[in-house]
């Protein structure tokens, strides 16, 4: 079986990355950890936006996001800010990220007598961090603890019919070795809903099916809420001009980089997996800051993103790997993307070779090869996905 | 130079459609159906179909189903030929379809 080099944390999760992760509790506290991570190297930031002035189930999210990026598998250390009256539980978020057996610190920027202190207690406490796990060695560990996240942004016509099947070819070979994979983007199941149920474990009547069909409900309902209707006139008059013939055809142009494995569950938002195995969704939007945040939280250890027009984030603690579907984008924008998936448009390799290709690149990122977006740090942009008003 | 070849991409086994990446692609053209492992077929295509869209790979019957990706994408609403242009002039959408989901069948 293949391996790959990762970093085996005290709760048995496996990293491909070592950070010590800088996570404000609220948004107050952003610009203190920002501060933190820029001095002290080997950090990351978490730089949300939420966390205060929301409603109790909101707070809740919060909370629980905050948490699973604490704990997933490529923070080797974390430093919580807080503020000190945030409506976020940090008690709660300390305790639970130092559960995994990681060292954790807090420090609260009121108690130490505002920004300046807090920056510079803070500075030294993750200074403290970075060494402690700095001499961590890499360990091989079998494919099958790889866990995979899943996203295409910017599309464009070639989208679906090659950097999305070179994404499925992954994700199917990952899961018959053994491993996870998960994908999001429940606004993109619209119109193809019923085949991602009847992939679902138990089939479409059965639980997974059901809450497959819910998801996507819930979805289209808060649209109504605001007056919006997001199935009225899809496929687009444009869709159709490019060749699209139904709504179905137009979400399958999505859904396939999934592959075809059975689905075997829905995850929360902040839902974080550790053993399960093979294929999952998570209950996501498409935009980029939340999907991305709520994959980390997961526990992914690296995303497969595909694009055609050139979307180039990444995040902070997990390398996103690019899969450029357009030949030119990829010319254009090559220190941007990792892979060109143009060449299957081109007809000069076919979707299992750059499915291979993606593969064997895979296993090198697990291992530490730094994506293009990871190189230029052109990775802070996150934010957490909450459900109700700011108040 | 010889002439390039057309290409048109069939990315499942059990897809009956094709997907056209080239230009200038009209009744006759003959372009190459490459599928995921690069296997070339050439076949002759019935219709102008700009780029992007599809030509079905097999004769397809009237009301059966009509497969790209490996699923259900439409019905074929007239019998289609082989080579022949896919688009809404002869695939139905089964889903978002309120004159069917709303009435008795």
């Amino acid at each position: 079986m293949d391996t790959f080099m990762g970093y085996v944390r005290p709760d048995g999760t496996v990293g491909s990355r070592n950070y010590v992760a800088v996570i404000p509790s609220v948004i107050c506290a952003t610009d203190v950890a920002q501060a933190i991570v820029n001095a002290v190297k080997g950090t990351v930031g978490f730089f949300h936006h939420q966390g205060c002035c929301q409603l109790p189930s909101d707070l809740k999210r919060v909370t629980d996001t905050l948490i699973s990026l604490g704990c997933s598998p490529n923070v080797g250390a974390a430093l919580i800010v807080s503020l000190g009256c945030e409506g976020t539980d940090t008690e709660r978020l300390v305790k639970e990220v130092a559960a995994t057996g990681k060292p954790v610190e807090v420090i609260h920027i009121q108690e130490l007598g505002g920004m300046s202190r807090a920056i510079q207690a803070g500075t030294d406490l993750a200074q403290k961090l970075a060494i402690e796990i700095s001499g961590m060695q890499r360990q091989p560990v079998e494919i099958s603890r790889a866990i995979m996240s899943i996203k295409c942004g910017g599309s464009d016509a070639t989208s679906g019919m090659a950097s999305n099947c070179v994404i499925g070819y992954v994700a199917d070979k990952l899961v018959d070795l053994g491993a996870t994979v998960i994908f999001g983007e429940t606004t993109e199941f619209i119109g193809g809903e019923h085949i991602l149920a009847r992939r679902a474990v138990g089939g479409e009547k059965g639980p997974v099916g059901c809450r497959i069909y819910e998801i996507v409900n819930n979805m289209e309902n808060r649209a109504k809420a605001i007056g919006e209707d997001m199935r009225g006139g899809q496929p687009t008059p444009g869709n159709i001009a490019g060749g699209l013939s139904s709504i179905e055809e137009k979400s399958l142009g999505a859904i396939v980089k999934s592959g075809h494995r059975p689905i075997q569950g829905v995850l929360e938002y902040p839902q974080r997996i550790t053993t399960e195995k093979g294929l999952w969704i998570k209950d996501t939007p498409g935009r980029e800051p939340e999907i991305l945040t709520g994959m980390a939280a997961t526990g992914a250890q690296f995303m497969l993103f595909s694009t055609g027009r050139g979307a180039p984030q990444g995040f902070a603690s997990m390398p996103v790997v690019k899969i450029c579907g357009n030949p030119n984008t990829y010319e254009r924008m090559s220190h941007d993307m990792d892979l060109n998936a143009g060449v299957i448009i081109q007809g000069k390799k076919s979707i299992d070779e750059v499915g291979e290709e993606a593969y064997k690149l895979v296993l090198e990122v697990l291992s530490g090869r730094m994506t293009k977006n990871e190189s230029i740090h052109y990775t802070s942009t996150m934010d957490i996905y909450c459900l109700g008003p700011v108040i | 130079m010889g002439e390039e070849v057309k290409l048109a991409l069939k990315v499942d086994d059990k897809d009956n459609v094709a997907t056209v990446f080239a230009n200038d692609v009209t009744d006759g053209t003959e372009v190459e159906i490459r599928d995921k492992r690069g296997q070339m077929t050439p076949i002759r295509v019935i219709g102008d179909v700009p780029y992007g869209h599809k030509i079905a790979v097999c004769p397809i019957k009237k009301g059966d189903v009509i497969t790209k990706y490996g699923e259900e994408i439409g019905q074929a609403m007239a019998d289609i030929q082989k080579g022949e242009y896919v688009h809404v002039h002869n695939l139905a959408a089964l889903r978002g379809r309120g004159d069917l989901e709303g009435g008795k069948q």
